[in-house]
C-alpha cells in the first residue's frame, strides 16, 4: 500500500517537473517555430501560424542583412576571452581567501559581492565616459575588461567555494610527503579543483555570451557580439518577429548547444558540496 | 635516526599561549604517547614538530640538527592523520607511492617499494582502488603505508584511530605496535585515549594546558602519579580522589585510591556506602556506592559479585595502593 501511494506521487511529481520545465522552455521553443515562418504568417494567431507553410526565408534574409559571422566571432573572443582572464586573476585569489585566510577575508569576499548588487546602470554615465577617453568604444578589448571585472566577484565567490571543499588536511598530507608548493598545486590541488574550475568557467562562459547591457551600451558595430545582432532586428516600428525570431536562434543555438553538452558537468558543479 | 629534542618550545595564537614554555626528549626508536584532555595543545604539539605550524619561540631539533625552521617537506618525518587525508583523485598505489615520487625515486624502485609495503599492510588487493571504494580501516592502513615506504626518521600520528568502531581500532592498535616492533622507527602518537597510551607507548607525556604534567613508562604514571592530575586522567574508572577528615588522618590534603585497590566486604571495613550502580562487565564488576561522608565512589569488584542496588557494603583502601597528595596537588 505504502509502495503504491510513492508510486503514485512520483508520478505526479514527474508530470509537474516536466510541466515546469516545458513553461520555462516555451518562450525559446515559440521563438524557434516563428523563425522558421514567413514574415506575414508570424504575426498570425498561434493555430494559423503554426499551421502556416514552413520556410528559410527569414534566415535568408537575416544572413543578407547582416555579418553573422562577425558577431558570432565577437561574442566568442569576449566570453571566452573575458572568463580566461577572470579565471587567471580569480584562481590565486580564491586559493588564498581559502587556505591562508586573513582576518578580513569574509569582509573582502561580501565587499566583493555587493559590487554585484549595484545596478549596472548606476555607473553608465562614468563607465561610457572612461571608454570614450580611452578610446576603447566599440572594442572588443574594452568588451573583455569590462566583463572581466563585471563577473569576477562570480567567479572569485564560486572558486572560493570549490576550494573550501578541499580538506586542508591533504595539502598538509602532501606537504609532508615531501612536496614541494609547486608540486603541491600540480599533483594534488588541481586534479581535486579541476571539476570546480570547469563549470565556474562554463557558467562564466554563458554569463559573458548573454550579457546584454554593456554590451549594448558600449559597442555599435565592429566589436558587436551576437546581443547586438539580436537587437539590431527589434526596431520599434514594422514588423520584423520572424527576422527577430530566426537572429535570436542562431544567436543562442551555439551557447545551447554547448550548454547540452557540458550538463553533466554544469549541473555537478552547481551542486558540489550540497551532499557530502 | 630520529632522535627530536625539544627546549623551550612556546606555541602563541594570537594572544593565547597554548604551549607556554616545554621541553622534551624524544629516543631514537621510542614509541611516545602523548596524551590529554581535548585542547590540551597535544595536536599542536605534534604539528609543531612536524612543521605545519611555526614555533612561536623556542628550538626542535631532529637529531641533533636544529629544524625549527625547516618547511615539513624536508623535515624527513611522515604523518598518519585523523581523516586519513589520502589523495581522492590517486589510486591505492598512487597514494603509497606520492612521497617516492617526490623523493624523485626511479619507477622501478618505486613500485618494489609499494608492492612491499602493501603486502606488509594486507593491501595488495586494493592496489587499483581509489580510497573512496576503501572501507575506514583499509584507508587507515594506505595512511599508514604511505608513510611507511619513505622510511622516515619518525612516524607522526594524530589520533589516527578515532574514526574507526571499537574492534577495529583494537585490532589496528596491535598492528601499529607490531610495525613500531619490525620498524624500530620513532613513533609520536597523539590521542585522548588513555587505553592506547597505556598499551602502545614505551613512553607517555601527559599534556593539560599546554605543559607536560608528567613523562614516564605507562606503569610509572599508574602506580607513582606524580599529582592529582596525572593520577586522575590514567587508569580507567578514573581513581578515586577523597578530601577531608581521611585524607588529613594520612597528613595529606587529598587522597586516590584507585577502584582495583579498595576491597569490599558485606560485613564491615573502613567505610560504609550504599551501591548505586552495578555494572557487570563479565571478567569484572564495577560498583558505584556513595559512601557516607564521603560521596561517590567507584570500586572494581570479580565479575560475579552479588551486591545490588540500595545493598550496604563495607569498603576498605589497600593502604600500600593508597596515593596522597600535598595542597599543590603533587604527590607526596
Amino acid at each position: 500500500m505504502a509502495r503504491k501511494v510513492t508510486q503514485t506521487r512520483k508520478r505526479v511529481v514527474t508530470v509537474l517537473a516536466w510541466s515546469i520545465g516545458f513553461l520555462i522552455f516555451f518562450p525559446i521553443l515559440w521563438t524557434v517555430l516563428m523563425s522558421f515562418k514567413s514574415e506575414g504568417d508570424a504575426i498570425k494567431g498561434p493555430i494559423d501560424m503554426l499551421m502556416a507553410p514552413w520556410t528559410l526565408e527569414s534566415y535568408g534574409e537575416v544572413q543578407h542583412r547582416s555579418n553573422y559571422g562577425l558577431h558570432f566571432w565577437n561574442s566568442v573572443i569576449i566570453s571566452l576571452g573575458s572568463t580566461l582572464l577572470a579565471l587567471i586573476i580569480a584562481i590565486p585569489a580564491a586559493w588564498a581567501m581559502a587556505f591562508v585566510p586573513g582576518k578580513r577575508t569574509k569582509d573582502l569576499l561580501m565587499w566583493m559581492l555587493s559590487t554585484k548588487m549595484m545596478p549596472s546602470v548606476g555607473v553608465l554615465i562614468p563607465m561610457y565616459l572612461m571608454f570614450r577617453d580611452f578610446g576603447l568604444l566599440d572594442t572588443r578589448t574594452g568588451l573583455v575588461a569590462v566583463l572581466t571585472l563585471i563577473n569576477l566577484p562570480i567567479v572569485v565567490w564560486m572558486l572560493y567555494t570549490y576550494f573550501k571543499e578541499i580538506p586542508g588536511e591533504i595539502l598538509e598530507a602532501a606537504r609532508m610527503d615531501g612536496a614541494g608548493l609547486r608540486s603541491e598545486i600540480l599533483y594534488v590541488l588541481t586534479p581535486m579543483a579541476v571539476p570546480g574550475i570547469a563549470s565556474t568557467m562554463l557558467l562564466n562562459v554563458i554569463l559573458a555570451w548573454n550579457e546584454a547591457f554593456w554590451t549594448l551600451q558600449l559597442t555599435t558595430s565592429s566589436a558587436a557580439p551576437l546581443t547586438q545582432f539580436i537587437a539590431s532586428y527589434s526596431s520599434p516600428e514594422g514588423l520584423f518577429y520572424a527576422k527577430l525570431s530566426a537572429a535570436s536562434t542562431m544567436a543562442i543555438a551555439p551557447i545551447l548547444i554547448m550548454g547540452w553538452f557540458s550538463q553533466k558537468q554544469l549541473v555537478r558543479g552547481l551542486t558540489f558540496g550540497a551532499v557530502k | 635516526m630520529g632522535k627530536i629534542t625539544l627546549r623551550n618550545v612556546t606555541k602563541k595564537f594570537g594572544d593565547v599561549a597554548v604551549i607556554p614554555s616545554l621541553d622534551l626528549d624524544i629516543e631514537d626508536g621510542e614509541f611516545v604517547v602523548f596524551v590529554g584532555p581535548s585542547g590540551c595543545g597535544k595536536s599542536t604539539l605534534l604539528r609543531l614538530i612536524a612543521g605545519l605550524e611555526d614555533t612561536s619561540g623556542g628550538v626542535i631539533s631532529i637529531d641533533g640538527t636544529d629544524a625549527t625552521d625547516t618547511p615539513p617537506a624536508k623535515r624527513g618525518l611522515a604523518m598518519v592523520f585523523q581523516s586519513y587525508a589520502l589523495y581522492p583523485h590517486m589510486s591505492v598505489r598512487k597514494n603509497i607511492a606520492f612521497p617516492l615520487k617526490m623523493a624523485g625515486l626511479a619507477p622501478s624502485e618505486i613500485e618494489r617499494k609499494v608492492d612491499a609495503a602493501a603486502k606488509v599492510l594486507n593491501l595488495t588487493s586494493y592496489l587499483d582502488r581509489k580510497p573512496g571504494q576503501l572501507s575506514g580501516g583499509q584507508r587507515q592502513r594506505v595512511a599508514i603505508g604511505r608513510a611507511i615506504v619513505r622510511e622516515p626518521k619518525a612516524f607522526l600520528f594524530d589520533e589516527p584511530l578515532s574514526n574507526l568502531d571499537a574492534a577495529l581500532r583494537g585490532n589496528m592498535r596491535l598492528e601499529i605496535t607490531e610495525l613500531h616492533q619490525t620498524l624500530k622507527t620513532t613513533m609520536i602518537y597523539v590521542t585522548h585515549d588513555q587505553v592506547e597510551a597505556m598499551t602502545m607507548a614505551d613512553k607517555i607525556v601527559v599534556l593539560q594546558a599546554g605543559n607536560i604534567e608528567q613523562v614516564g613508562s605507562p606503569l610509572d604514571l599508574y602506580h607513582k602519579p606524580a599529582n592529582i592530575f596525572v593520577a586522575g586522567f590514567i587508569g580507567s574508572p578514573r581513581m578515586n580522589l577523597i578530601e577531608g577528615a581521611d585524607a588529613t588522618s594520612l597528613g595529606a590534603k587529598t587522597i586516590g585510591v584507585r577502584p582495583e585497590h579498595i576491597d569490599i566486604s558485606m560485613d564491615r571495613g573502613t567505610w560504609t556506602g550504599r551501591v548505586s550502580v552495578t555494572e557487570h562487565l563479565g571478567s569484572d564488576t564495577f560498583l558505584h556506592v556513595s559512601v557516607d561522608g564521603i560521596g561517590s565512589m567507584t570500586v572494581r569488584g570479580g565479575g560475579d559479585i552479588a551486591a545490588r542496588h540500595g545493598d550496604t557494603v563495607y569498603l576498605t583502601p589497600q593502604a600500600d595502593k593508597t596515593h596522597r597528595f600535598g595542597p599543590d596537588g603533587r604527590a607526596l
